[in-house]
């Protein structure tokens, strides 16, 4: 693998454009945003003078490329901030300050981001198993009953909004039949056991809309792969069933599975707000939502960054998969 | 009792009836060979005596016993058990008939575990074993390679070797050269000879191709419209045919050692002249000359044909001479002035008919192309001239409003055709035009192509890698290997008395009809070697 240490390379330098380009694009958007970032942070009842000040104390008056500089150099050699009384130093990397809660970005971002992860990496588990299950079992019993079953189960699936599922879910396994409580978040390094229980409920809901994708995608390209030459050759060669379908027909429709995969998990880091704010989850999501509505600048910006760190982290991480799974795959 | 017994079978698609009370039997290492045109049923009585049709929905009557079991009433386990161990069938296209996921050491292996309790290890033993005697280089090390590693020799080699794997009574081998070079085709069969003397397995070849099917077989069963036409031992069917069907197509075979009928074309001008042209692809390390050094001439009225391997560059010559493709280096002439760009004069027909006509358009429409690419826009005259086209390639006018799909191969071919005469050529390059056609087709169309250069003095660069049908249109040709000229000149001197070793290799290589002269030529060839 002499290309492999060159592909990292290439695909560091390509996140980190990205993500420069992805703040460069935030800041503009929300130095056009109108209303007064200073009468909001500040609060309905503030007088004019409190504005005022609230307003130099966040450089709210600099001119953009000024405010995106100081952006900058907080990233790279850490910055100071003013508190009004005292001056608080935030060391490199620096992603600022929130307009609102005073607090260091990256401090949310750290606070925040094992939930979302905890919620994202654990449903992914679910979604693979289930999707791909059915989708597998679909394509190999297609045109029997049991197989139009699942596929309508699945298209209801697609169709079902995750909080109808979380809501139905809370209200039968919570509410009815008390088998779980109502979950609240815990730390993983807390408490393993209760982090997983308390989790199970947001998994199964986030997961199970994803899994119809996932298995729609599965029976697709398994009947395609189903229908290929080499598959004749293993059927007119004695070889069974199930190795037929579980290892020469999987293998080849994994391709679509990764890519869809990659994606998804990259969007719901920061995109699984309804999830999120159904389960009373303190993710990204609902941090971002938040964010937005106050016009928290340097949070937004945080965040947005994150999620695209992740959504280029987990393409990367699918190219490298495509290549393990098939070796024609030249990693460039 | 006899290796495989059919009785009466026949097999039905939906309201198609593929193969229609077909009766034969195949004796303990004897080798038997199908052949007939496409569509012709023989594919599926290869598939039926595997009983691959078990779940598809075919319909299959009759009885088909192949090694002691009876196919139509076996256990799907008995059938498991059969097939690969029993009966192995080596498939046509080397390509796509190997699972590209896995090596192709561990197919075979895989293939091997599946009827013989052995351990994981004497399994790729074994797999070693079968690619090294079925000519594999290195075939320890060439195992753990996967299928797009290998050629298309090599891969049809590997599919010979899984065949072997678990030393089957019977060979079922469905076109098994069809994609092949002629050489490599040459190397295959004589391996599926050599093998079957040493191992006495018998042989069912399914082939289109009774040159390939006279040098390889006791026994020959032509088929036509899923019925039997004619049944005997190859010696006689071949040298003397009873059935006009089998005369037919034998008729149609096109001869390597035949000289050209009709009378040789007045050749007039040059009008299509390539200098020296040289074509390069890829960067860097990856670069190479697809085409090097190539000086040749076209003359009204002519035919200059190309022949040569897969990756000689003909293709890419043929697109360089249309415009294309830019040469790296040389210069193309039309006319005596610089040819750059296409140029309505100078007009290709594709080797693909499928896939070189918009399946979403109406054949119409795309004859109609370079008519509005000319400037045309009266729908009345476009319409008048298209419709006059169809049928002068012997289609009917009708036609104009259907679809790619509702044509056979012939008829597609005759549509690229007239697509090409619409812009008026003097010029009509055609690349492999006939290569995926039936033999009695490919005869229709090359006799389309005579007249219609007789008629319109057309110049013809005709492309293939078939020697015979480049004889029987040529009046001059250009023998390429690896993107040079290798020998260059009129076609009966360059087949009757070649100069070089390689045209005389190529042509020692092409099939014969008559099964002795093959068998003497076989011996000549010795034994094969790798690809």
């Amino acid at each position: 693998m002499s290309g492999f240490g060159g592909f990292l390379l290439r695909r560091a330098l390509g996140a980190v454009i990205t993500l420069f380009v992805v703040s460069v694009i935030v800041y503009v958007v929300f130095y056009a945003t109108p209303g007064d970032v200073a009468q909001i942070t500040c609060g309905p009842r503030c007088s004019p003078e409190q504005v005022h000040q609230v307003a130099r104390q966040l450089n709210l008056d600099d001119p953009l490329h000024l405010r995106y500089w100081h952006f900058l150099q907080g990233l790279f050699i850490g910055q100071d901030f003013s508190t009004g009384t005292s001056v608080e130093h935030c060391t490199a990397p620096c992603l600022g300050q929130s307009y609102q809660s005073g607090r260091q970005v990256l401090d949310i971002i750290a606070t925040k981001l094992p939930v979302s992860l905890s919620l994202v990496l654990g449903a992914m588990v679910v979604w693979l198993v289930l999707g791909v299950g059915t989708g597998v079992l679909s394509a190999w019993r297609r045109g029997r009953l049991s197989e139009r079953v699942l596929t309508a189960v699945t298209l209801a699936g697609t169709a079902t909004p995750v909080f109808v599922i979380g809501l139905v879910l809370m209200i039968v396994v919570c509410g009815e039949l008390q088998l779980l409580p109502f979950p609240q978040y815990v730390n993983l390094t807390d408490d393993p056991e209760q982090w997983a229980w308390n989790l199970l409920l947001p998994w199964l809901s986030l997961a199970l809309i994803e899994a119809a994708a996932f298995a729609r995608l599965t029976r697709a390209a398994m009947l395609e792969t189903l229908a290929e030459d080499h598959i004749r050759t293993f059927r007119a060669y004695g070889v069974g069933e199930r190795a037929v379908v579980g290892r020469h027909a999987l293998r080849g429709a994994l391709a679509p599975v990764i890519a869809l995969n990659a994606n998804n998990v990259g969007s719901a880091v920061g995109g699984a707000v309804l999830t999120e704010t159904l389960f009373g989850l303190p993710g990204i999501g609902q941090e971002l939502v938040h964010a937005v509505k106050v016009v928290d600048l340097p949070v937004v910006v945080g965040m947005v960054l994150v999620i695209g760190f992740f959504v280029v982290l987990a393409n990367a991480v699918a190219d490298v998969l495509y290549a393990v799974a098939d070796r024609r795959v030249v990693l460039a | 009792m006899s290796l495989v017994e059919v009785t009466d079978l026949s097999v039905g698609f939906g309201s198609l009836r593929a193969v229609d009370g077909l009766s034969f039997t195949l004796a303990e290492g004897a080798a038997l060979a199908l052949v007939g045109e496409s569509g012709s049923g023989k594919s599926t009585v290869a598939g039926a005596l595997l009983g691959l049709h078990r779940g598809t929905g075919a319909r299959v009557t009759g009885s088909v016993r192949v090694a002691g079991t009876d196919v139509r009433h076996a256990s799907d386990e008995e059938l498991r058990r059969l097939r690969g161990a029993r009966a192995a069938m080596v498939f046509q296209d080397p390509l796509s008939s190997l699972d590209p996921y896995y090596a192709v050491g561990d197919q075979i292996a895989e293939v091997h575990r599946v009827h013989t309790r052995v351990s994981r290890r004497a399994a790729r033993a074994r797999a070693v074993e079968v690619l090294d005697r079925v000519g594999i280089p290195d075939a320890a090390r060439r195992a753990r390679s996967r299928p797009h590693e290998f050629s298309g020799g090599m891969r049809q080699r590997a599919l010979i070797a899984m065949a072997l794997a678990c030393g089957p009574d019977l060979l079922i081998a469905d076109e098994p050269t069809t994609a092949l070079d002629v050489t490599v085709q040459a190397q295959i069969l004589d391996l599926l000879h050599t093998l079957r003397e040493e191992t006495g397995m018998g042989l069912l070849l399914v082939t289109h191709d009774v040159g390939v099917a006279a040098e390889s077989v006791d026994d020959v069963l032509v088929m036509r419209h899923g019925r039997a036409v004619e049944y005997g031992p190859a010696g006689s069917v071949l040298a003397a045919p009873a059935q006009a069907y089998t005369r037919e197509l034998l008729d149609a075979v096109p001869r390597v050692d035949a000289r050209r009928t009709g009378s040789p074309a007045a050749a007039g001008e040059v009008v299509l002249e390539a200098t020296g042209v040289r074509r390069e692809f890829g960067r860097g390390k990856r670069r190479f000359a697809a085409v090097d050094d190539v000086s040749l001439t076209v003359r009204r009225g002519e035919t200059l044909g190309v022949v040569g391997e897969s990756g000689s560059g003909k293709t890419t010559l043929g697109r360089m001479l249309v415009g294309l493709l830019e040469p790296t280096a040389g210069g193309i002439r039309y006319a005596g002035r610089p040819h750059t760009g296409v140029d309505p004069a100078v007009q290709m027909v594709f080797q693909d008919p499928v896939s070189s006509l918009n399946p979403r358009r109406g054949v119409g429409e795309s004859i109609a192309d370079p008519l509005r690419a000319g400037g045309e826009r009266d729908e009345q005259r476009i319409r008048e001239r298209v419709t006059g086209l169809l049928e002068r390639v012997g289609l009917d006018r009708a036609h104009y409003d259907r679809y790619p799909h509702e044509f056979s191969g012939g008829q597609r071919q005759r549509i690229g055709i007239a697509r090409a005469l619409a812009a008026e050529p003097r010029v009509i390059v055609c690349d492999e035009p006939v290569s995926a056609l039936d033999v009695t087709t490919q005869a229709q169309v090359v006799a389309l192509l005579g007249e219609l250069q007789r008629e319109l003095g057309l110049a013809l660069v005709f492309i293939a890698h078939d020697l015979a049908v480049v004889r029987q249109v040529s009046d001059r040709v250009a023998v390429m290997r690896r993107g040079r000229l290798v020998e260059y000149g009129p076609a009966d001197e360059v087949y009757d008395s070649p100069r070089e070793a390689y045209t005389r290799q190529l042509l020692a290589a092409v099939p014969a009809l008559d099964p002795e002269l093959a068998a003497r030529r076989r011996a000549a060839r010795g034994e094969p070697a790798a690809v």
